[in-house]
């Protein structure tokens, strides 16, 4: 493992000591972060693909029931009796965090409660239908990207976590103990070499 | 203040959306739609829905779009059928983020 170059000195030593008390404490915290990160994002990405497979179930209903009422009438009686819609939808927007990062809050608010926006004279009961079931989608619709977003960000963010864990783990901290070792035989050593030379002055003169 | 959704697809499969006060725009080939996503991310849209077999084409736009808050791009089937690019990216999330797939492997 590669030490640091650093100069063995006892201040040194110091210094790369405290450092490395700082990595331990933050290695530790972040491992926790992450099994707290990985443990809800499982919970939402379960959340994930339940939601998707209902939105995935009712959309083919609905567009199903949508390409019918334009064979049963004539299709441009259709487009033209939903092209000027009576609704238009918006969305309140704001950002929540999740284990700190911002996932986007979005709900829906309507203006109008009127669903139909053609008269039923020319059209058959099978636009109603798709329209009705559109409308009860989109609501699981918004629903929906909002936990994709959360699910793909928090994974993003778990990917991250691992790398800074992982740093601090195989690279940071083997490092650090392996210079503060270093450090610590060369002092020694420098020591002995010392009490030795002491020796050998007091032999030389006492003969 | 970002608050409207949009739809992109080709205009028959998603022209239904317009009666519920979503936003359509009109896209048949993969440049059309990569375009599209580009302008909407920078307007005022918080919610982005694809056909499907227009998000296939295009997994980079997507795959940048995924890295900010807004807008959240969501792939939808747009026939009967899902061609199941939705749930890939699902599953593309949890091997991302755990390592394997532990959620549709039951």
């Amino acid at each position: 493992m590669a030490r640091l170059n650093v100069n063995p000195t006892r201040m040194e030593m110091k210094r790369l000591q405290s450092r490395l008390k700082t990595a331990t404490r933050g290695h530790k915290l972040l491992k926790d972060k992450t099994d707290e990160m990985v443990r809800r994002f499982i919970s939402i990405a379960q959340q994930n693909k339940r939601l998707r497979e209902e939105v995935e179930q009712d959309l083919a209903n609905a567009m199903g029931s949508f390409a019918q009422a334009r064979t049963q009438a004539d299709s441009r009686i259709v487009d033209e009796a939903i092209c000027m819609p009576s609704r238009s939808v918006t969305l309140q927007c704001s950002k929540r965090k999740v284990m700190g990062i911002d996932v986007p809050q979005i709900e829906i608010s309507d203006t109008s409660t009127q669903l139909y926006p053609y008269s039923f004279l020319s059209v058959t009961s099978r636009l109603d239908d798709s329209v009705r079931g559109l409308n009860s989608v989109l609501a699981k619709l918004i629903r929906l990207a909002e936990v994709e977003k959360t699910c793909n960000m928090l994974a993003d963010e778990i990917e991250r976590n691992k790398r800074r864990v992982n740093a601090l783990e195989n690279i940071m901290i083997p490092q650090l103990t392996e210079t503060i070792r270093y450090i610590k035989m060369k002092l020694d050593e420098s020591e002995r070499s010392a009490t030795v030379r002491l020796m050998k002055v007091k032999d030389i003169i006492n003969n | 203040m970002v608050n409207k959704i949009a739809v992109i697809g080709d205009k028959d499969s998603v022209l239904a959306f317009k009666s519920v006060g979503v936003e359509v725009f009109d896209a048949t080939t993969a440049e059309q739609a990569q375009d599209l996503v580009k302008k909407l991310s920078q307007g005022q849209y918080a919610v982005v829905l694809i056909a499907e077999t227009l998000a296939v084409q295009i997994p980079e736009t997507l795959a940048k779009a995924k890295t900010r808050a807004f807008p959240a791009v969501v792939p939808i089937p747009t026939t009967a059928q899902s061609n199941g690019f939705g749930m890939q990216g699902i599953k593309a999330d949890v091997e991302k983020a755990i390592g394997v797939d532990i959620i549709f492997n039951k």
